[in-house]
């Protein structure tokens, strides 16, 4: 059972309670997910990119807590109308929890998936747009890699899971 | 922090309907109680039980009375075999550990179900550090052991097996009886401890019929004062105290007893066995409804443990698909609803909990999971309240979800 406290910043509550840019996006050009349900903590981010690299729109969906569902919220703020270049290089998870007036620190890791989402759908735009911009990094960041330490983990625990999961069929 | 939580209270304005259903983590103490605890604090029996003066031997008087009150509502035979603890914790600690301590000789391996509660199953574990090794028997889909495999485990080695009469969180209701008949018939030496805080005013319970050697009981699970609990140990079983320090009229824990709280304690169990009857169908009528109307109203649910009289009458978990709890138990707090959730998402290991694990729940089940007890102190109107609001909370986290996440 949840026992940590949470005492959520008001901003994150209001995130909560009226998401900005929440749904999915029709026109949309590219989309990317991070995350996993089985660690309850899962974000699907839909992004309209002008030819000159312009960050036109973002929405999301968000399967998880307040505070995932805030930072995702805030992070489609964040990135609109700025340039893809500066979308990766400004918008850090420390912005992202400053953003939302702080997190605490059990839920860090909500910021930084959400903002290893946003990295993870400019890198899969870039590619599949024949880009390679020398802003963007070979080697994955930091978010990027806790993204995918956590669908990582996710895997792990499902192995682990099959056996129980047997019972239940 | 504390300047957050506050801009949280102040978003709680204008709640006009409350209902607390999270009887698993606290609950309301009813002014009865509060009142038969209040002359305890400045009028009687404030002193020391163990002291030659007035106010000392009311209080003696007042605990060994409680102690005898409680001891006859599990079913003990004498006073001496009850000790007041300060909570279930302290209780299923010193039971646990003061139990395989004392009795190191007879072998180093512990027993327990995997569904039991943390404070059983964390001291087990802790056992590690002094040689003790903890197995954990598996439970069915419903919660129920796996008897066959406790026969299995149980040898000349085992010291002691804990299994919980009544699960808190699925509620599921365990065949102790047969289970300390398998162990005893394997190994009559081995000491078998149950927590009862869960079964006690719920479902009846009687130490010398289930024929445990250890039991225990928790104030707060019962709508009575928190940190208060007891532990049966029946006469003969040897267990060592695990505190040290000045010992007083209970002689398995160190320090002042708490007077008033015993007294809370005891007033909650007499208010919960007298209309024993009625009141458990109360809880029963109302937890029937409510899970009635949840599976009315919504779909892609899942109804965690058994039906029917395998469970205890308080308990309701319900799994909502595409929802998480979290996020669920704040939109429900808004709107005056207070629940718990089986999810992880407080925790950085990002692990449900371990009793839905065990009865097969998928990860994703296990975190849209919501534990909810009813009292006898709700009404129909709190149950309708909660059916029009909660289908309209769980509709807009997933309208938040989307397909996120959906396989």
């Amino acid at each position: 059972m949840s026992r940590v406290p949470l005492p959520y910043t008001q901003k994150v509550l209001d995130l909560f309670r009226n998401p900005k840019n929440l749904g999915k996006m029709e026109d949309a050009n590219v989309v990317a997910v991070a995350g996993n349900p089985a660690c309850g903590d899962m974000i699907t981010f839909y992004m309209k990119i002008t030819p000159d690299d312009v960050i036109e729109k973002a929405t999301f969906e968000s399967y998880g807590c307040a505070a995932n569902i805030a930072t995702a919220s805030i992070v489609t703020e964040m990135i609109k109308g700025l340039t893809l270049q500066s979308a990766w290089n400004d918008v850090t998870w420390k912005k992202v929890t400053e953003e939302v007036g702080g997190l605490p620190s059990v839920k860090f890791h909500c910021g930084i998936l959400a903002v290893g989402a946003v990295k993870r759908a400019i890198r899969k735009y870039c590619e599949e747009k024949g880009k390679s911009p020398d802003w963007l990094p070979k080697e994955t960041t930091f978010e990027e890699k806790q993204a995918l330490e956590e669908e990582e983990l996710a895997k792990t625990l499902s192995k682990r899971l099959k056996v129980a999961e047997e019972k239940q069929s | 922090m504390v300047e957050n939580v506050k801009e949280l209270l102040r978003a709680h304005e204008g709640i006009t309907h409350e209902v607390y259903l999270d009887n698993e983590n606290s609950t309301i103490v009813p002014r009865e109680v509060v009142d038969a605890m209040l002359p305890y604090y400045g009028q009687k029996a404030y002193g020391n039980p163990t002291l030659t003066h007035k106010p000392g031997w009311e209080a003696f008087e007042v605990i060994m009375e409680s102690q005898k009150k409680i001891a006859d509502y599990l079913g003990a035979k004498i006073l001496e075999e009850l000790t007041f603890t300060p909570s279930e914790t302290e209780a299923n600690n010193l039971g646990i550990m003061g139990a395989v301590l004392a009795n190191k000789a007879r072998g180093k391996k512990i027993v327990i179900s995997e569904i039991e509660p943390i404070n059983v199953l964390q001291v087990a574990e802790f056992m590690a550090k002094y040689g003790f090794t903890t197995t954990k028997i598996p439970v069915n889909s419903e919660g129920t052991i796996d008897l066959e495999k406790l026969k299995d485990t149980v040898d000349r080695e085992t010291v002691l097996v804990s299994v919980s009469n009544v699960n808190n969180e699925i509620g599921t209701i365990q065949p102790v009886k047969e289970a300390v008949a398998i162990v005893k018939d394997m190994n009559p030496l081995t000491i078998f401890h149950t927590d009862l805080s869960d079964a006690y005013t719920r479902i009846p319970v009687d130490v010398q019929e289930l024929k445990v050697d250890m039991a225990t009981i928790s104030s707060y699970k019962i709508l009575g004062p928190r940190g208060i609990g007891a532990l049966y140990i029946r006469e003969g079983v040897n267990v060592e105290k695990i505190l040290e320090g000045q010992i007083g009229t209970q002689k398995l824990w160190p320090g002042v007893e708490n007077t008033p709280l015993i007294v809370g304690f005891t007033k909650a169990s007499e208010l919960a066995f007298t209309n024993f009857v009625k009141n458990v169908n109360r809880m029963r009528s109302l937890r029937d409804k409510l899970v009635d109307g949840v599976f009315e109203e919504l779909t892609d649910v899942k109804f965690n443990g058994t039906r029917g009289e395998k469970r205890s009458p308080d308990n309701a978990n319900i799994s909502f698909l595409r929802a998480e709890g979290e996020a669920l138990t704040i939109e429900l707090s808004l709107k005056g609803i207070y629940v718990s959730s089986g999810s992880a998402c407080s925790r950085r290991l990002l692990q449900p909990s371990h009793v839905l694990v065990a009865i097969g729940r998928r990860f994703s089940e296990a975190h849209g999971s919501i534990l909810m007890k009813t009292t006898r102190y709700m009404t129909e109107e709190d149950i309708d309240y909660v059916l029009e609001v909660l289908p309209n909370a769980v509709n807009r986290i997933r309208g938040i979800v989307g397909n996120t996440g959906v396989d």
